[in-house]
């Protein structure tokens, strides 16, 4: 199988290439970047006015399977992760079995390479079945392998406990990927706290929360010599703290969601719970710090947090409706409208966080548009506009609260090792 | 007229619309007091309570305010309804609406649980009390008993004591009275007052006799014991001691302020019995007036409807509302 991709602005960021040229794929490897390639090939892409980049790689979804299977599965949630650009995804191990042992390792990985479209990686849990007691069996976990150990749904409250496991995934070179919040400081909040929880009267969940426990986790980690990346960093404390650990040279990295850099906690008004999500949506001076991050590169990697949940786990109380919102389809665009437009990022920079650096963070020969690398690739207009609909969504559920949004940027081709699965915009 | 198919809260109610159910609300008053103008001009409307939670007044109240205009009024037992079978909110909503209910009041422990009933039901909705967020009809009643009392609104100055943090009363007060011209003084221990109330544009003190000073109306909340338990608070010793009110700190108010409370009251604890009593209380006239205020507002909410058949197109909805409100602020 032969692929010619013509006139693409060849985005790389390892090699910082920029500039028109045409990429030619032979049995899953790119063979040719140059500015004019005449070779013959199975299938051509105009890719004029598009940019070509590195597959996209997220490091943090939630494919529901096994267990929640109602919501999404491996197979819709790589479809998903395929119409947004992404090329791998890494799955969290909140699962119904929680993935802490091996086997279920094997299960992911089995059920992904049937029927999935994109790379799928499984992340271990720390604790067995996050209850935050006992390690989970992460040196078996690593020779399954899995590529990062995280806790994600809560933190591993126990400082002690956390401490081990961070010793004890460096064996294994595993990153430990932090959700980072106090459990006894939430205080049965739902929104942030804020102006607008006082507004609309609910429970606020405070930027101490999370604080609290990016600073532990950061002070472990130096202790420890962990590899920590902070999930879903939301708060202005917490990208100081960051920041302030890179200063002191700790090896700490973070990331930021889409909906954190795109919407404030005021689209919590009218009580629609597509808008809950854990952590909350926050204050337009954090997000402004969250940009402040992205641009000074505290913040290396963005990340979607995929949370599919069913629709009537979201039109109820906003109290009863379950956090998180689904955001491969989304992310792509949100990145382009908010961060390219804005000029807060540059394509370049845009992309070296969703693709080079998660590769980096996971320790994978991915990330990168060169001759002799594996083909991922992504294709994206991005100029495109339109307005998101999330009844074209091909992940299973539908909770976005970007229903509506008008934005900027849309995926047109993913290949995967050098299959085309996203073509012009469908889904093969 | 009303802008709206439902009441969900002060917040989302003009200032006009405020003063136009509190002018309703004078009439229906007299009908409550005179048998004989009582009309029944509700006739062949149909409306359910739905209390989540526990109440006596408000639900008795609509329930009478109902009967009073002649509609027919029906309360679904939550307690033995399927809800307790775990039937979620929005289908119970769809049930009653396939049944015909014109409107549906509901009381639910959960803020903007009103709200999502709205938007899946074609009848009117009337928050009768949801979580921490709204009680829109005390306020109203409270409203309206000032404005009784007062006159006008301009240059008020009301001091709400007590549980601030957790009351939906104060909350709607203070979006009422401030839209009104009035000024507002929440006041109470750290731990039950949140500084974000200024953002509604409340003064907020933990200091009760500077809350009190001068003040036309002073209402006390009730104080909930589990918030005690919860560690708010050591103890209601110490909260009567530091927090309650009772003749001494009542005079800290002008001579002819209004006593108010949305009741139950805890004697001796938030009020002392002798203020509860006495000759500036109005608590018990508040429970009149809130039948006045709630007739006024089934009347004005079927009176929209009967203005419009054909609602979808005429009324604002909760979800165009969300809606409209996202696009506003998305990019592009």
């Amino acid at each position: 199988m032969k692929i010619l991709i013509q006139n693409g602005r060849i985005l790389d960021p390892i090699s910082k290439t920029d500039g028109i040229k045409d990429v030619l794929v032979e049995n899953g490897v790119i063979t040719a970047i140059e500015e004019k390639i005449t070779a013959s090939a199975d299938q051509i892409i105009d890719a004029k006015g598009c940019w070509v980049t590195p597959g996209l790689i997220d490091v943090h979804v939630h494919l529901r399977e096994p267990g929640y299977e109602y919501k999404e599965t491996i197979k819709t949630g790589s479809r998903a992760a395929a119409k947004g650009g992404f090329t791998t995804i890494c799955c969290m191990p909140n699962t119904n079995p929680v993935i802490d042992n091996e086997i279920l390792v094997e299960y992911i990985k089995m059920k992904a390479e049937r029927e999935a479209i994109v790379n799928v990686l499984p992340i271990g849990s720390i604790t067995k079945g996050q209850k935050g007691e006992e390690l989970s069996n992460i040196g078996k976990m690593a020779q399954a392998g899995i590529c990062a150990i995280s806790e994600d749904g809560k933190s591993v409250m126990n400082a002690g406990l956390l401490k081990k496991a961070m010793k004890y995934a460096n064996m294994f070179n595993l990153p430990v990927l932090s959700h980072c919040e106090d459990n006894t400081l939430v205080g049965g909040g739902v929104m942030n706290a804020g102006e607008m929880a006082e507004r609309v009267g609910m429970k606020g969940i405070g930027a101490d929360s999370e604080e609290v426990i990016v600073a532990r986790d950061i002070i472990l980690a130096r202790n420890t010599g962990a590899r920590l990346h902070i999930c879903h960093i939301s708060t202005s404390g917490s990208v100081q703290l960051v920041r302030e650990a890179k200063l002191r040279g700790e090896n700490v990295s973070a990331e930021v969601c889409p909906h954190h850099f795109s919407l404030t906690d005021e689209a919590v008004e009218g009580y629609d719970a597509n808008t809950k999500m854990n952590p909350p949506l926050r204050s337009a001076k954090d997000v402004e710090s969250l940009k402040e991050g992205l641009k000074d590169n505290t913040i290396e990697i963005i990340a979607t947090d995929h949370a599919p949940h069913h629709i009537d786990e979201k039109n109820c109380e906003y109290d009863r409706a379950a956090f998180g919102i689904v955001g491969l389809e989304t992310a792509l665009p949100l990145g382009i409208t908010h961060l390219v437009e804005d000029n807060i990022l540059t394509p370049m920079e845009l992309i070296e966080k969703m693709s080079t650096n998660p590769a980096k963070l996971l320790g994978i020969d991915k990330g990168s548009i060169q001759v002799g690398k594996i083909a991922d690739i992504t294709i994206i207009d991005p100029n495109e506009e339109y307005e998101i609909d999330v009844n074209t969504f091909a992940s299973k559920s539908k909770n976005s609260p970007f229903h509506g949004h008008r934005v900027k940027g849309k995926v047109k081709y993913t290949i995967v090792n050098g299959k085309i699965v996203l073509n012009d915009g469908e889904l093969i | 007229m009303l802008r709206s198919k439902d009441i969900l809260g002060i917040r989302d109610l003009s200032s006009e619309e405020i003063i136009h159910i509190l002018e309703t609300a004078k009439d229906m008053k007299e009908r409550i007091e005179n048998k004989k103008i009582r009309e029944k001009s509700l006739k062949n409307f149909s409306v359910v309570t739905l209390f989540y939670e526990n109440s006596t007044r408000t639900k008795m109240s609509f329930a009478l305010a109902g009967e009073y205009l002649g509609a027919d009024v029906s309360d679904l037992g939550v307690a033995t309804s399927s809800v307790n079978k775990g039937e979620s909110l929005v289908d119970t909503g769809i049930t009653l609406d396939q049944m015909g209910i014109d409107i549906m009041v509901i009381r639910h422990s959960m803020s903007g649980a009103a709200n999502v009933l709205a938007r899946n039901v074609k009848a009117s909705v009337i928050n009768a009390g949801d979580g921490v967020n709204e009680h829109p009809t005390q306020a109203l009643l409270d409203l309206y008993t000032m404005y009784e009392k007062k006159k006008s609104f301009k240059d008020l100055k009301v001091a709400i004591i007590g549980d601030i943090i957790h009351s939906r009363v104060a909350r709607s007060n203070v979006f009422g009275l401030t839209k009104l011209g009035a000024n507002v003084v929440v006041g109470g221990p750290s731990t039950l007052i949140s500084k974000n109330m200024e953002c509604l544009g409340a003064k907020v003190t933990t200091d009760i006799k500077e809350a009190l000073k001068d003040a036309d109306i002073v209402m006390g909340l009730r104080i909930q014991l589990e918030r005690q338990k919860g560690g708010l608070f050591p103890d209601l010793r110490e909260y009567r001691d530091l927090f309650g009110i009772d003749e001494e700190m009542l005079k800290y108010a002008k001579p002819d302020a209004l006593l108010m409370h949305p009741g139950p009251v805890n004697r001796g604890i938030e009020l002392s019995t002798e203020i509860i009593d006495g000759p500036q209380s109005v608590i018990n006239e508040q429970v009149k007036n809130g039948v006045a205020v709630r007739m006024a507002l089934l009347h004005l909410l079927a009176e929209g409807r009967k203005n419009n058949e054909d609602i979808d197109s005429e009324w604002t909805y909760t979800r165009p509302y969300i809606q409209n409100r996202w696009n506003q602020r998305c990019i592009g």
